[in-house]
């Protein structure tokens, strides 16, 4: 088992370059260390300019997804051992701008994260002395799936579509409205057809199958979208052929 | 309320087109394209398959066939030049010349089972 | 710089990659994924095949006895053995990918999504053996 393990970080000083580089470095590598600590080890002790996102190093907070040897991936979850001796190629999430080094703008994954209406949408809310909604394990699992994405962007980071056409409303964000419609306590699931409806929403995916494939959280917005796909289409028939209702 | 937009319909298309050419090119393909050739199988007689052709049940389904998988690849094709070739900016002579091609071969499916009644 | 900042699309320092034409050669998921859209052209040349072997029994008898001699033709032989594969590569893609789709609740309960998939091969035996019947009974 080697002890040491060769990091090629990615570089972009956006004052200094117009190309992005890449800085060679040897981090420890002992088995239970992931990429993440591999560029904690590179700021603290060798190179502190290196900027990179990361918080709660235990793949719940979704901030430190990036390209690991050309695959997108959380370096908190990524075991350094599994690369040695390298060398280890890191670079930012792709189909994102790059702002600097490794930390990606993550804005218009934002804007169309809140363009879905990820909240439960009620006419009228309960007030609180009639009690909670009341929801079965059965209703729970509707959606359950869909509700354990972190916001990572890793979906975006696989997708070619979205490479290809940055209107793409995108993985997450579908699998996320997703989570709302099919949760039984959201009435809210006309309001968020218009914005998927689109032709840069649901219809955009051509069901490549990345997204599932790198999704950390097994949320599988592929299947979301599919599914989505055959909600929307009935729903279009119908308001084509009872447009005033049904 | 949503927007009247024609891709919900052609995505159903495509998916019916999907199921309906899975389910019944490959047997076809074998028999008319591989077996008979290549001598693994006598092919049958022009009188039955002209007695087939004029059955109405089969020319129904076989214009479902031929419509539906035609509609399956018009949708499918044009969406991969999108992303394989990115000419997204061509996408009116794109969706005319494949649209446009299923409903040419449509007719004329059409009309030669029309014929063969 | 305004006072206050306005965070915008518009930051020219910010490093845009563009996609390449061959993003597709990159990973074997993505060229697997554009073989099976692929698959589509030649469901489309076996359609057009369709058409032409209806057209030639309509002909008649010479007709076609002619197409089947032209059907053994090496060129044309290869491009439905060719077809066969990729027709296969769709059915087995698109079974896979139905189910993702189709859900289907009875009552309360999810259909499983393994048995809409055993269904969908199960109405493909089924189909393939009513078309080999009916064109092969004597």
């Amino acid at each position: 088992m080697p002890d040491h393990i060769t990091l090629q970080v990615a570089r972009y000083l956006p004052e200094k370059q117009t190309e992005p580089t890449f800085d060679e470095h040897e981090v420890p590598c002992p088995k239970d260390w992931v990429v993440l600590d591999g560029l904690n080890y590179i700021k603290d002790r060798i190179d502190g300019t290196l900027s990179y996102r990361w918080s709660c190093r235990m793949g719940i907070c979704g901030s430190c997804g990036m390209t690991v040897n050309g695959e997108p991936k959380l370096t908190c979850a990524t075991f350094m051992a599994d690369y040695a001796p390298g060398p280890l190629r890191i670079e930012p999430l792709r189909n994102f701008p790059v702002v600097r080094d490794l930390i990606v703008d993550i804005g218009d994954f934002m804007r169309k994260l809140v363009s879905v209406k990820p909240f439960i949408v009620r006419r009228y809310e309960k007030p609180i002395s009639e009690g909670e909604y009341l929801q079965t394990p059965e209703e729970l699992d509707e959606y359950k799936q869909f509700s354990m994405c972190i916001n990572c962007m890793l979906c975006y980071a696989a997708c070619p579509i979205y490479g290809l056409d940055p209107k793409f409303i995108g993985p997450a964000a579908i699998a996320l409205a997703q989570r709302y419609n099919l949760d039984n306590r959201d009435e809210g699931a006309a309001q968020r057809m218009d914005v998927l409806s689109e032709h840069a929403g649901i219809w955009g995916c051509t069901f490549v199958g990345e997204c599932t494939k790198v999704c950390p959280k097994h949320v599988d917005p592929a299947g979301a979208i599919q599914r989505y796909k055959l909600t929307g289409a009935l729903e279009s028939m119908k308001a084509f052929f009872m447009p005033r209702g049904a | 309320m949503i927007k009247r937009d024609a891709e919900p319909l052609l995505w159903m298309l495509f998916s019916a087109g999907g199921v309906v050419s899975a389910m019944l090119l490959p047997a076809l393909v074998f028999l008319f394209g591989v077996a008979f050739p290549l001598g693994w199988l006598t092919p049958p007689a022009r009188d039955h398959m002209r007695t087939l052709l004029a059955n109405p049940l089969v020319a129904l389904v076989l214009i479902g066939l031929i419509v539906l998988s035609l509609f399956h690849w018009a949708h499918r094709f044009r969406h991969t030049l999108y992303d394989g070739l990115q000419i997204k900016h061509l996408e009116e002579v794109i969706a005319t010349l494949c649209y446009g091609g299923a409903v040419i071969g449509s007719a004329a499916a059409v009309y030669l089972l029309w014929q063969a009644r | 710089m305004p006072e206050i900042p306005a965070y915008t699309d518009y930051h020219p320092r910010w490093l845009r990659r563009r996609v390449s034409t061959y993003w597709w050669l990159g990973k074997w998921s993505y060229f697997a994924f554009v073989l099976r859209e692929g698959s589509c052209i030649f469901v489309a040349w076996f359609v057009v095949y369709l058409l032409l072997l209806i057209h030639r029994v309509l002909q008649g008898e010479a007709a076609y006895q002619a197409f089947l001699a032209w059907s053994a033709r090496p060129s044309v032989l290869l491009l439905n053995i060719v077809s066969f594969v990729f027709l296969l590569y769709h059915t087995i893609t698109f079974f896979d990918a139905a189910p993702r789709a189709l859900v289907v609740h009875i009552g309360k309960t999810r259909v499983p999504e393994k048995l809409i998939g055993v269904s969908h091969y199960a109405a493909w035996l089924v189909a393939s053996v009513v078309v080999i019947w009916l064109v092969m009974r004597p």
